[in-house]
């Protein structure tokens, strides 16, 4: 490190002089050890790059120019066109076919008020995040007590729960969503059952880690003053962690509305099957409708969780991603 | 404590004591909004009606697909014998004998219609028909050898099966040209066989037995073990066994059907089965091509998505790094540079690893450069917005004391920051190649490559569930050692048990180690 050739000590004692040595070969493997990791790290980024464009339908470098042609492609007859797809309003250029039959997927409430079919999809899809989040979270919450260690003195019941959770949260969703497409056909909810499942497993795990820090003095007054293991949990436990479980309960359904969305698009409805197809059949139109759209609900959805989350417990479970 | 006490306390603290009817009734009205929601969802999604649709028997049978399979012995009655086929592709292999299929054979006579004997050897069933001559085909037991054409309807004597008697743990099924017997546990029901016309039962019908008009065909039920069907012109009995038939070598292979002892002796010692290569290297291929459980293919895209996963989040953890020191404002002065990087992030995290990926398949076709490209461009935007927020919460006195004794602004960075972050950087990096490879799998089914669209495609064919459970597996052992792997280097970099979900209890910890 040049800073220590800078300085140096005049005299070192024959101590000083060996606390020396040991911290220049400590400082030298450690060095050694890094450059050796990066050095890995980069013979395994080129091997995985290599493999990747082998075993790619079109190879990098020969498509990499017909990526920007497919963002040309996109480009609408004119700008007014992904307004009108979005609200569905009649095309000038509507030649019958599916390209601009905007008015087709209106949903109508009454007679002349109508939802826009992507905002409808949208819904859908929203509701299936929020519905699953909903279902995850009363089977978490009700599971996560019996897999923490300051509730429940069983060894074998919290082994047992804490190994349920983990399965359920590491089994893939799509195999979940595939296994109930086959047997209700599709619809959204083969997509509802897939991530609620996960997420009984993901917030189950958050829920059981909230517990255990929570502050037990509570619990041991409720205690002492005879209260059974329901009220004890009820009024000593649930307080304290509630607004740590609601917090995660809103970041997991930011995560859940991406989920829904993919699920959508492998053929469990809502706005991800819209979106697939019309990016799928190249309607450019529509699908800058829908990217829009889609857009602007994470961003919102985000926006609002975060929101509500930094009211309710600060600053400290604040960021995105956690708890897949 | 007293009264007045009390009442003096309940004065000074009038909001713990009568707090606002919203507050008091919070939980009630929380979990009163919650059901009406379930029940406005129901309605929305319509649940009643999809379940009420919903086909349960093939649940069962689908989950029971997942570790065991069947085998479909098909008797057909012929006039005086009859004729035992199995299924085109059965994990028997090419010539099956099952010893829970008993025979029992006798020299019979029969009418041969007026058509060369090759053409009768090949001309089995309609659905072997379709078979080239050489192909390996469901061997008839009773074909017969290729007597010379002869030209008008002839009476021929030949071994035939006249009775076979199929076992399905206790219960049987024994069928002869005129009677099936069925028998499971104690009930036995004994049907007559009208060829062609009808099927009746001698007794009335216990409830594992259904026929839906009189006359048609049973449907026999023998639980987990299999079920059958008497028709008027053949039984078919559907027996399971529990287990992955042929995993390791498919019918076609030499060393099919071989216990495990004479296998690995051929590998070792045994004499060349193909000349042009060792029994190794042949086995080796035989593994990899087999033709039910495509494992060569298989791995191959398991390998595709944990390549996706790795790739995606090193390359966007990479461009992160820098633009999170620009996105950060106690870093970088400039508040337009914040503001521009930062909603560059958000652009690139709201934008759905979905459209990404679809966006992606579109130009790089289908494959893992789209995948991995995808993850790329989310994680970029992930990754940046973390890494920036983990700039933001530095100590300040660690760059204060390098910059007063006079380094340069690299140099306050190198020295006075990044010791700070670095373990937290690296900490997310890992947490999030370990959460994309679970997001791999599912962004792989819509044209992304890996193992995801594999296992899409196996689960809309929905006969392959044995191979869904298969790649399940493979992508939970995969997540597993990812899973380890990250948690322990994350432990390593932390120096303290790192939680692998929580990352701001170890943003908040000083790192321990530092990264020279």
């Amino acid at each position: 490190m040049s800073a220590t050739e800078i300085y140096r000590a005049p005299a070192l004692s024959p101590e000083g002089a060996t606390v020396e040595r040991h911290w220049r070969d400590l400082a030298a493997r450690r060095r050694l050890y890094t450059i050796g990791g990066l050095v890995f790290l980069f013979l395994a980024l080129s091997g995985s790059l290599w493999f990747a464009n082998e075993t790619n339908a079109g190879k990098f470098f020969d498509r990499l120019p017909h990526v920007a042609d497919f963002f040309a492609e996109l480009k609408p007859r004119d700008w007014f066109d992904p307004a009108r797809a979005l609200f569905d309003l009649p095309s000038p250029y509507d030649d019958g076919s599916l390209k601009f039959d905007y008015p087709e997927g209106r949903v109508y409430l009454t007679q002349s008020i109508y939802i826009p079919e992507y905002f409808h999809r949208m819904v859908e899809t929203l509701n299936i995040a929020l519905f699953s989040t909903l279902v995850g979270a009363t089977f978490g919450f009700l599971l996560c007590f019996f897999a923490a260690g300051n509730i429940t003195a069983s060894r074998w019941l919290r082994f047992f729960t804490r190994r349920f959770l983990e399965i359920v949260r590491a089994f893939p969703e799509i195999v979940i969503a595939g296994f109930f497409l086959a047997i209700f056909s599709l619809g959204p909810i083969p997509a509802i059952i897939a991530v609620s499942i996960h997420t009984v497993g993901a917030l189950g795990k958050m829920f059981f880690e909230v517990v255990e820090n929570a502050d037990m003095k509570p619990e041991e007054g409720l205690r002492a003053v005879g209260a059974n293991w329901v009220e004890r949990v009820w009024f000593g436990i649930v307080p304290q962690v509630l607004p740590n479980f609601i917090s995660y309960f809103l970041l997991r359904f930011e995560i859940n509305v991406r989920a829904s969305t993919i699920l959508g698009a492998v053929g469990a409805g809502g706005i991800g099957e819209s979106l697939r197809l019309s990016i799928g059949r190249g309607h450019e139109a529509k699908t800058i409708a829908i990217v829009f759209l889609l857009f602007c609900t994470i961003v919102a959805v985000d926006q609002l969780s975060a929101w509500l989350r930094h009211r309710l417990v600060g600053r400290q479970a604040f960021a995105y991603g956690r708890g897949e | 404590m007293n009264a007045d006490a009390i009442n003096d306390v309940a004065a000074r603290h009038p909001d713990a004591f009568r707090r606002s009817p919203w507050k008091r009734y919070a939980t009630p009205i929380g979990i009163l909004l919650c059901i009406l929601y379930t029940f406005y969802c129901s309605w929305f999604f319509s649940v009643a009606g999809v379940l009420e649709k919903a086909n349960w028997n093939l649940a069962g049978a689908y989950l029971a697909d997942w570790v065991s399979y069947e085998i479909r012995p098909d008797i057909e009655f012929k006039d005086n014998h009859l004729t035992i086929d199995y299924s085109r592709f059965s994990k028997l292999g090419s010539n099956p004998d099952p010893d829970w299929v008993a025979k029992q054979m006798a020299i019979i006579e029969r009418q041969v219609e007026a058509v060369p004997a090759p053409a009768v050897a090949t001309n089995k069933s309609s659905q072997d028909s379709f078979m080239a001559p050489g192909a390996p085909t469901a061997e008839k037991p009773a074909a017969p050898s290729g007597q010379s054409a002869p030209a008008v309807p002839e009476t021929v004597r030949e071994n035939a099966v006249v009775a076979a008697t199929v076992t399905l743990g206790d219960g049987q099924i024994a069928v002869t040209p005129k009677l099936v017997t069925v028998t499971r546990g104690a009930e036995t029901v004994v049907f007559d066989i009208a060829k062609g016309s009808s099927v009746t039962p001698r007794t009335p019908l216990p409830d594992w037995i259904e026929q839906r008009r009189p006359g048609s065909t049973a449907y026999v039920s023998f639980g987990f073990l299999g079920r059958a069907e008497v028709q008027n012109d053949e039984v078919v009995a559907w027996r399971r066994f529990f287990g992955w038939a042929n995993f390791v070598f498919d019918t076609n292979s030499p060393f099919w059907g071989k216990p495990f002892s004479e296998v690995a002796s051929l590998i070792v010692a045994g004499a060349r089965i193909d000349p042009s290569r060792s029994n190794a290297a042949l086995a080796w291929d035989n593994i990899l091509n087999n033709a039910e459980w495509q494992h060569g293919d298989v791995w191959l895209k398991l390998l595709q998505t944990i390549v996706m996963a790795f790739v995606g989040t090193v390359l966007a953890s990479i461009v992160a790094f820098p633009l999170a020191f620009l996105a950060a404002r106690n870093v970088t002065p400039s508040g337009i540079a914040n503001q521009v990087t930062k909603r560059f992030f958000d652009f690139l995290r709201s934008v759905d690893m979905l459209i990404w990926a679809l966006f992606f398949t579109r130009g790089f076709g289908p494959g893992p450069l789209a995948g991995m490209s995808a993850i790329f461009f989310t994680d970029t935007g992930t990754l940046g917005k973390l890494y920036s927020e983990a700039l933001e919460n530095i100590d300040d006195k660690q760059r204060e004391g390098i910059r007063s004794v006079g380094a340069t602004p690299a140099m306050v960075q190198r020295y006075g920051v990044l010791p700070q972050v670095l373990p937290v950087f690296l900490s997310q990096s890992l947490y999030f190649w370990e959460s994309n490879t679970r997001s791999a799998t599912i962004i792989g089914a819509v044209g992304a490559g890996g193992i995801g669209l594999k296992l899409w495609e196996a689960m809309r064919t929905n006969t392959n569930w044995a191979n869904v459970f298969y790649m399940v597996l493979l992508i939970l052992l995969v997540v597993f050692i990812f899973d380890s792997i990250s948690s322990y280097l994350r432990r390593k970099l932390m120096g303290t048990v790192a939680n692998s979900n929580d990352e701001r209890r170890v943003s908040a910890r000083p790192p321990a180690a530092q990264i020279a």
